[in-house]
């Protein structure tokens, strides 16, 4: 078997039941005194961390040269959207209890609702332009422009969850450390390409 | 001839069902340590993590068949197992399930108040002193923290007007503070800096006379487990859960404002009133509702968290909005 051919037929599939366990964790572990918190946190926290291990399908691919493992980075993506869609509707459904208005006042008024929505809207058209039609009808330089708003929609995603904290930022911080370490492997290449056209004694 | 009609007993006489079944827990318990010969007073105990019948050590004879204390409500306690795993208390850890699982970090004996301040009678009194002569009772408050989660709770407790007027504060004490337990060599989460330790809180001196005001030592018939704030602790229920600090080491009398330590974190956000109101809203959560531990439905937070009758009194000609 190719390594084309077994991340496809295998290590695809194996990865997509992996990423259910999260959600069947919450039929198992124990919900708590508030059960609606826990589901909230639990799958925002899930939401957050696929974004990141999103992030680290380029990275990884770089460092082990592996080229196919960019295969597996769609459907890392989409479950990113999959857990910020449950936590969403978490919050509006269970959370609110469906109050509109009382959501509205939440999203205008605490700035970490605030950010947390405007993370969530940014990722919708990354989801709707995930399939192969909307690719080859964006183009390829154009869906990759679209795409890199997924850059703000983790740092979103980070500061949501900083802003949300009473004081203990330790959890946050972790996560932010690991996105500006995600985010520096990208800037590298590019800060090596800027020095060499800028020095560089040829120009 | 006035004669009292059947009816016209108050529902506050009546034992609560609930009350009725964590009094028969308590009972289980004694039966339990009896049988294990496990004796001695509720203070050469540990700490009592789970639910009731699991820790059968720590119970006193003094915890049974207490009289209702002042405005006890007759609405549905919280389940034990639910208050006692669901804590803020950072000095156990940050997230709510963190203080029972560090419940052992907190040392609770030997345990003494420092009394100091503005008043007659400062001094370094051993908890059983400050027990001693205070008439206990199951007062069954509403708890409503910040987070806009809220509980009920039969605390056993007594006055804390009565046992500051036994530390007989002068006319200069405006205010009392009160501070938690400062042991970072235990209390691993005071290594850090997630707060400014130790924590403090205080009242103005009129709200501490209040006689909703509370000192607890136990909650559902028994002692008060660790990560509830054992051995003694503040319960104010018209005001957010922050106020109510727990493992009290220090009682200081003053003139001024005393220092408090979620308001000095952050001041746009926790006042040092700290009233339960609906109307003002936190920068992180909308106060206007809560959600009882328990319960999948939200309900409206009321103004004092239901004890307006009994405390708006004290803030009248106040702007609450200013001072929230």
């Amino acid at each position: 078997m190719t390594r084309s051919k077994l991340i496809s037929h295998v290590v695809k599939p194996l990865l997509f039941a992996v990423c259910l366990i999260p959600l069947l964790l919450l039929g198992i572990i124990d919900l708590g005194a508030n059960p609606i918190e826990t589901l909230t946190h639990h799958t925002g926290d899930w939401a957050l961390r696929f974004l990141l291990i999103t992030l680290a399908v380029t990275p990884l691919q770089k460092l082990t040269g592996i080229g196919e493992i960019v295969r597996v980075r769609r459907m890392l993506g989409l479950y990113a959207f999959f857990y910020a869609v449950l936590h969403a509707g978490i919050y509006f459904v269970l959370d609110q209890g469906l109050d509109f208005r009382a959501v509205v006042a939440d999203v205008i008024e605490r700035p970490y609702i605030t950010i947390g929505f405007a993370v969530f809207l940014s990722l919708i058209p990354l989801a709707a332009t995930s399939t192969n039609a909307m690719m080859r009808r964006l183009g390829g330089r154009r869906w990759k422009r679209l795409h890199r708003i997924v850059y703000l929609s983790a740092l979103g995603a980070v500061v949501h969850f900083l802003w949300l904290v009473k004081a203990d930022l330790r959890e946050p911080l972790i996560y932010l450390a690991i996105l500006l370490l995600l985010l520096a492997f990208r800037t590298a290449p590019l800060l090596t390409r800027f020095r060499s056209a800028v020095f560089s004694p040829d120009h | 001839m006035l004669i009292k009609k059947p009816d016209e007993i108050k529902s506050s006489e009546l034992t609560d069902e609930s009350v009725y079944k964590s009094r028969r827990r308590f009972l289980s318990a004694i039966a339990a340590a009896t049988g294990l010969s496990i004796g001695g007073g509720y203070l050469l105990s540990g700490n009592a993590v789970g639910k009731p019948e699991s820790n059968a050590k720590s119970d006193d004879a003094r915890f049974a068949d207490l009289p209702d204390g002042p405005y006890s409500t007759d609405e549905e306690v919280s389940e034990y197992s639910d208050v006692t795993t669901y804590n803020n208390f950072y000095e156990l850890g940050t997230s709510k399930e963190a203080p029972a699982r560090n419940a052992h970090q907190l040392i609770t004996q030997p345990w003494s108040v420092t009394v100091s301040g503005e008043c007659d009678k400062p001094g370094v009194y051993n908890l059983e002193d400050i027990l001693d002569k205070q008439p206990l009772e199951d007062r069954i408050y509403r708890l409503r923290c910040v987070e806009t989660w809220s509980a009920v709770i039969p605390w056993v407790g007594f006055s804390l007007a009565d046992t500051l007027k036994r530390f007989q504060p002068n006319s200069k004490a405006k205010y009392v503070q009160f501070v938690t337990i400062h042991d970072p060599e235990n209390l691993k989460t005071q290594n850090t800096r997630v707060l400014d330790w130790p924590y403090r809180e205080g009242l103005r001196i009129d709200e501490a006379m209040h006689p909703l005001a509370t000192l607890a030592v136990g909650m559902y018939g028994r002692i008060l487990p660790n990560q509830n704030g054992a051995p003694l602790r503040l319960v104010v229920p018209w005001k957010y859960g922050f106020k109510s600090i727990k493992s009290i080491v220090a009682i200081h009398f003053t003139n001024e404002e005393p220092e408090a330590t979620w308001n000095m974190l952050q001041p746009s956000e926790y006042g040092f009133y700290a009233n339960v109101n609906p109307a003002v809203s936190h920068p992180r959560w909308s106060q206007s509702k809560e959600r009882r531990l328990g319960e999948w439905l939200k309900r409206e937070t009321l103004p004092f968290n239901g004890y307006a009758e009994q405390v708006a009194g004290l803030y009248s000609g106040m702007d609450l909005k200013k001072f929230f």
